[in-house]
């Protein structure tokens, strides 16, 4: 059963349970106050504002007590998938790199973006092929990535960035990067490539009868893909 | 024990873009005010007892550490004063 974390001021909650049921993945809501169910085998941290987007995007939730939870089934290898405030929470709890913080227009944007795979080689990725270009949903007043310089470069290396910002050639152009993230990254993964976040939503794109495109199911089925790894 | 109040200063560290300071200054501009560079930081002040003002120093240090500031993105400075 996926553990869709629930916060005091997540709403994407429903819909990532929604986007889950339709890829015939069992999921549930979990209010973070009654921690994890035995049965857990994925973990979604899912969008909204939890805690109001007090002191910093994510920074109370990722100091909950469920968290401690989370951290440790992460390290057990159970998938675990932030998108938007769910990546904000992730990044707070450094379950992965770096921290995603004020766009850099300074507004908050909803509109849709083109995405670049760039490790088709990881649990959220399987479906797509290296350099292939998607299209999903942003939502967010806070997704400007950052991270140190020498940081980004072990990253790199280490082939754990799953997304740029790119136009709709591929190419990972500054008019195509939406919040002035770091070399245009929209998502990455933690240590284990079971760990990953993301701005951008997924959810929002895999009901076919919701969205401009599908696009989005790939990352979601990595639920799948991502169990005993 | 004494009482002592610890003042936390969280900033951005030198190079992050800080939009809303950029902002902020263009509306200064606006209003007709000849300003520079305008940098934003949050200050908080906790108000706690301890045997020294090293210990409260630490303890604040520690509590910048661990939720106030984001060291990827943040620097912080803490100062310590009699309450």
């Amino acid at each position: 059963m996926i553990a869709v974390v629930q916060f005091g001021g997540s709403n994407c909650d429903r819909d990532a349970v929604r986007a889950l049921d339709h890829l015939g993945l069992d999921a549930r809501r979990v209010w973070h106050e009654d921690g994890l169910p035995a049965d857990t085998d994925g973990i979604l941290l899912p969008g909204g504002f939890s805690y109001g987007d007090y002191l910093r995007a994510g920074a109370m939730a990722a100091r909950s007590p469920v968290m401690a939870d989370v951290r440790a089934r992460a390290e057990e290898g159970v998938p675990v998938l932030g998108v938007c405030n769910g990546a904000q929470i992730g990044c707070e709890a450094r379950l992965t790199p770096g921290a995603f913080t004020t766009n850099r227009s300074a507004r908050f944007q909803c509109e849709h973006v083109h995405l670049r795979v760039e490790n088709a080689n990881t649990p959220w990725t399987p479906t797509y092929e290296a350099g292939e270009i998607i299209s999903l949903p942003i939502a967010h007043g806070e997704g400007r990535f950052e991270i140190a310089e020498e940081k980004l470069a072990d990253l790199e290396a280490e082939n754990r960035i799953l997304f740029r910002y790119c136009d709709a050639t591929g190419e990972t152009t500054e008019a195509a990067n939406p919040n002035g993230s770091t070399d245009n990254v929209a998502g990455v993964s933690g240590e284990r490539d079971t760990t990953a976040v993301l701005m951008p939503h997924p959810e929002r794109a895999t009901l076919p009868y919701l969205s401009d495109g599908t696009d989005g199911h790939g990352i979601l089925e990595g639920f799948a893909a991502g169990r005993g790894r | 024990m004494t009482a002592y109040t610890a003042t936390v200063t969280v900033r951005l560290k030198r190079g992050v873009l800080d939009p809303e300071a950029e902002t902020t200054q263009r509306a200064l501009s606006r209003l007709g005010f000849e300003v520079g560079a305008l940098r934003s930081a949050d200050r908080y002040e906790i108000d706690l007892d301890a045997d020294s003002n090293e210990a409260a120093a630490e303890r604040a240090e520690e509590m910048a550490e661990r939720l106030l500031a984001n060291p990827t993105i943040h620097d912080y400075e803490v100062v310590v004063t009699d309450r």
